[in-house]
């Protein structure tokens, strides 16, 4: 348990010194506005990566997250110009975003897809059924109660930032203090023998990649109601920093270990990283690229502590 | 180096044929940690021979074979082909020198037609680099499998041949890369009576044309049917060298078992045994678990015996409903019971599985997490974790069961194996758990962690726990048990009582067939 909390700590010394370097070199870093902006923005890479953070501490992956945001904000968008209620508009797209991880979930229990192949399969169907749904068109202009959850503020902040607190108290809670929670964890370190053990695996992965869908879901809400705008393709660039932002934080890809404070760290990282590109005008056509680089890092780090950890042992 | 090498072996009691030894293993030893898996073993292998080696398990038969095909390095001692010195490093290593192996699981590719698998890697290659000489290679493919008497079609792939046909490719493949030696583990064990008769004429055609062959066997009447030579090892070492003319069925069951190992006998058995805590009738899995019944009682520790791959895992599996359930009836605590992991856990049966590191432990998790792992119900019936709760709870059981451990949060990938074995039996221990099944609780484990687990063993049906018991270590079913089951192709073919139970007789029972198998049991006859 120190050993992680050295590596929590070695994260937040590594924000503050991206916040050092990005404050050197561009003075825009440093205003309120600006930090607001990335929390705001962190905040909605959390929602995605906090439900992915369990899934992947089943050694599980969901890569239709990026997809499940299009498709959930694009519904709530076309009930929400429907019905007019933003009751109906916010229950439909968090259903839609449950619907598609129960679907995930489905596959990967029942007919024992790899949680890969299953997710990524569904990445398609999700974003085909978006197109289809939108079929090229933009939807625009929703009503200012709705639009509170994405861009307004509550004593000087952005309510997003307030959903992402909530969540990783949430979230943690459940991980850390609860059964359900301490059992993902040994579900990630061996399925076999917590399953040995009397822990209903199956029940436990369905009920994670339906939170994560959830999340998801939740996260095209509030995605949606800061655009004040919805075209199909709006989840597309979610997927990766919301792994990357898992994998920063320190949930092994292998599963068992990690969890939620990390992913919320991962989550300033990345973004912070985002804005500095932005900040700094490294273009767009970079920008995924560099991310990747990052993710891919994380992993290397992940891989060799693991290596050096089992190497240790023998 | 004398090109014909010594004739013999100073011991070997018996000279061979008039020709010098094909193959010759010189006092070849190889350690494992904890155990000699094989002590100064000698072996002449003559042209033309069959050569039985029987053994219990673990008594060195799969050492002995893993050091002639490369899989093993010998610690000490040499291997002499015609005389010369060699050295065996690796499969290709034993491939080159013309040494093969039928082992019981197949290699072949199931997806490759029989040819390309006869020919895997070498294929014939035609004059343009690298291209394959299909024309040649099923010619060459066919005239082996004719030799065989298998007439299947070159193209046919591997995975639509039945198991003895197979057998024959694998055979084939041999002879393909020129084998002199072939190394044949149990090759009759999945075949029928009428299959076996034709692996039979194949091995006397093979033994014809001048290739020894060293078969290891269970079954005793194979041993006298088709066996030149007999060698018996038992706990690593050779026993006896010896012609059927010169034995019987029952010397060799006592050469097998020598004397009793030092196991640690149980201080007293179980006078009257209590409720029935499990009770089988009938029970049949899809892991080939076959129309089993049994039952274990409050207060004693039953056997499970067997040969490898008896079937005696895959039972416990059934009943835990790690595997598939296909039929029979079963009760827990005298209440009916369907077989799910989840159920059995929550009314308080247990397994401690053979394989404890891929099935019993969270291994990069401390020692703590484990031993809770099983037990998360009991601790935090509210469903809210309390890390006080859980801590607490693995400090008593650390202390209890000894383990060695700095602290509970130490990751149980860095323990011994018996402590790692300790926080398995642990887990059960937290879970409350009331019937137990051990499914080889000793493996691997040292003989001082051994002690305390079969101390533990006692302690619980003490206290009126019932305990089901897989070991393959004859000794300590006799020592513990206060009877056995023994099965076989996964069956129970006997039950001994505690008075019965000896380690010949549990033997007999493993390995003759019984009625019905006839063919095979010419010379099974009781032991005692």
């Amino acid at each position: 348990m120190s050993g992680q909390n050295t590596a929590l700590l070695a994260r937040i010394g590594f924000v503050l010194a991206l916040c050092l370097l990005l404050a050197i070199s561009s003075s825009a870093f440093l205003t309120t506005n600006n930090l607001l902006n990335v929390l705001r923005q962190a905040s909605l890479v959390f929602l995605i990566a906090s439900g992915l953070t369990l899934v992947i501490l089943t050694a599980g992956i969901d890569l239709s997250v990026g997809a499940n945001v299009g498709l959930s904000a694009c519904l709530c968008a076309v009930v929400l110009k429907a019905s007019g209620s933003i009751l109906l508009a916010v229950v439909a797209g968090l259903s839609c975003g449950a619907v598609i991880g129960l679907a995930n979930s489905l596959f990967i229990v029942l007919l024992a897809i790899p949680p890969f192949i299953a997710t990524y399969g569904m990445l398609w169907i999700v974003n085909g059924i978006t197109y289809k749904l939108m079929s090229g068109t933009t939807i625009e202009g929703f009503p200012p109660g709705f639009r509170f959850i994405g861009s307004g503020y509550w004593l000087g902040i952005p309510v997003p930032i307030y959903l992402m607190l909530g969540f990783f108290a949430a979230g943690a809670l459940f991980a850390r203090h609860t059964r359900h929670g301490r059992e993902l964890f040994a579900i990630g370190a061996n399925p076999v023998a917590a399953r040995l053990s009397g822990i209903p695996v199956r029940a436990r992965l369905i009920l994670v990649y339906t939170v994560c869908g959830a999340m998801a879901g939740l996260a095209g809400l509030v995605y949606l109601a800061r655009l004040n705008s919805a075209e199909a393709d709006i989840g597309d660039p979610m997927l990766l920093p919301a792994v990357a932002a898992v994998l920063v934080g320190g949930t092994s890809l292998f599963g068992g270990l990690g969890g939620l404070s990390g992913t919320l760290i991962g989550a300033v990282i990345v973004t912070l990283v985002l804005n500095g590109m932005n900040l700094m005008s490294v273009s767009t056509n970079w920008q995924p690229m560099i991310t990747s680089i990052i993710l891919l890092g994380a992993v290397l780090t992940d891989t060799l502590v693991r290596r050096h950890a089992e190497g240790a042992a023998k | 180096m004398d090109q014909r090498g010594p004739a013999l072996n100073a011991a070997a009691p018996l000279p061979g044929p008039l020709l010098a030894p094909l193959l010759e293993l010189c006092a070849v030893s190889k350690q494992f940690p904890g155990v000699k898996a094989l002590d100064k073993v000698s072996l002449e292998i003559y042209p033309g021979e069959v050569h039985m080696v029987l053994g219990q398990n673990g008594a060195g038969k799969s050492s002995l074979m893993k050091v002639l095909y490369g899989a093993y390095h010998a610690d000490e001692g040499e291997i002499r082909l015609r005389g010369e010195r060699v050295r065996i490093a690796s499969p290709s290593d034993a491939r080159r020198l013309g040494i093969a192996i039928i082992s019981q699981e197949f290699t072949l590719v199931p997806h490759l037609n029989l040819a390309q698998n006869i020919f895997l890697g070498r294929q014939p290659v035609g004059r343009f680099i690298g291209k394959i000489d299909h024309a040649t290679m099923h010619r060459r493919a066919r005239e082996l499998l004719d030799a065989l008497g298998l007439s299947e079609d070159t193209m046919t792939p591997a995975h639509k041949l039945g198991v003895a046909q197979q057998q024959l490719v694998e055979i084939a493949k041999a002879l393909s890369q020129n084998a002199r030696v072939l190394v044949m583990d149990e090759p009759s064990s999945a075949l029928s009576d009428h299959e076996v008769e034709k692996l039979f004429g194949v091995i006397r055609r093979l033994q014809s044309e001048g290739v020894a062959i060293i078969y290891i066997s269970h079954r005793m009447a194979e041993v006298f049917q088709l066996g030149d030579r007999i060698t018996v090892l038992r706990d690593g070492r050779r026993v006896a060298s010896l012609l059927p003319s010169e034995t019987t069925p029952q010397d060799l069951v006592k050469m097998m078992i020598g004397r009793s190992v030092d196991a640690g006998y149980r201080t007293r058995f179980c006078a009257e045994p209590g409720a029935a805590l499990l009770e089988v009738r009938g029970l049949c899995a899809a892991n080939g678990t076959k129309d089993v019944s049994l039952v274990v009682r409050a207060g004693e520790i039953v056997g499970l015996s067997g040969l490898v791959g008896s079937g005696r895992s895959e039972l416990v599996r059934a009943i835990f409903g790690a595997d598939t359930v296909t039929g029979g009836e079963l009760e827990l605590f005298g209440a009916a019971y369907r077989p799910e992991p989840a159920e059995a856990v929550r009314r308080g049966l247990a397994l401690v599985p053979e394989s404890r590191k891929q099935e019993g432990l969270l291994m990069i998790h401390g020692v703590a997490d484990n031993l809770i792992a099983a037990g998360l119900k009991i601790l935090f019936p509210r469903g809210w974790y309390r890390a006080g709760v859980a801590r607490r709870a693995a400090l008593a059981l650390i202390a209890r069961m000894k383990i060695a451990t700095p602290n509970p949060e130490r990751v149980v990938k860095t323990l011994s194996g018996g402590n790692q074995q300790k926080v398995v039996i642990g887990k059960w221990l937290c879970a409350q758990s009331r019937c137990f099944i051990f499914d080889e609780p000793t493996r691997g484990i040292d003989v001082g962690a051994k002690a305390e687990i079969f101390a533990l063993i006692e302690q619980l049906v003490d206290a009126g726990s019932a305990v089901l018991m897989i070991s393959s270590e004859l000794p300590e079913i006799v020592a513990l048990c206060d009877r056995s089951y023994v099965m076989r192709e996964g069956r129970i073919v006997g039950e001994l009582a505690r008075d019965e139970l000896s380690e010949a007789n549990i033997l007999h029972l493993a390995m003759h067939p019984e009625s019905g198998h006839g063919e095979h049991g010419g010379h099974a006859e009781h032991v005692h």
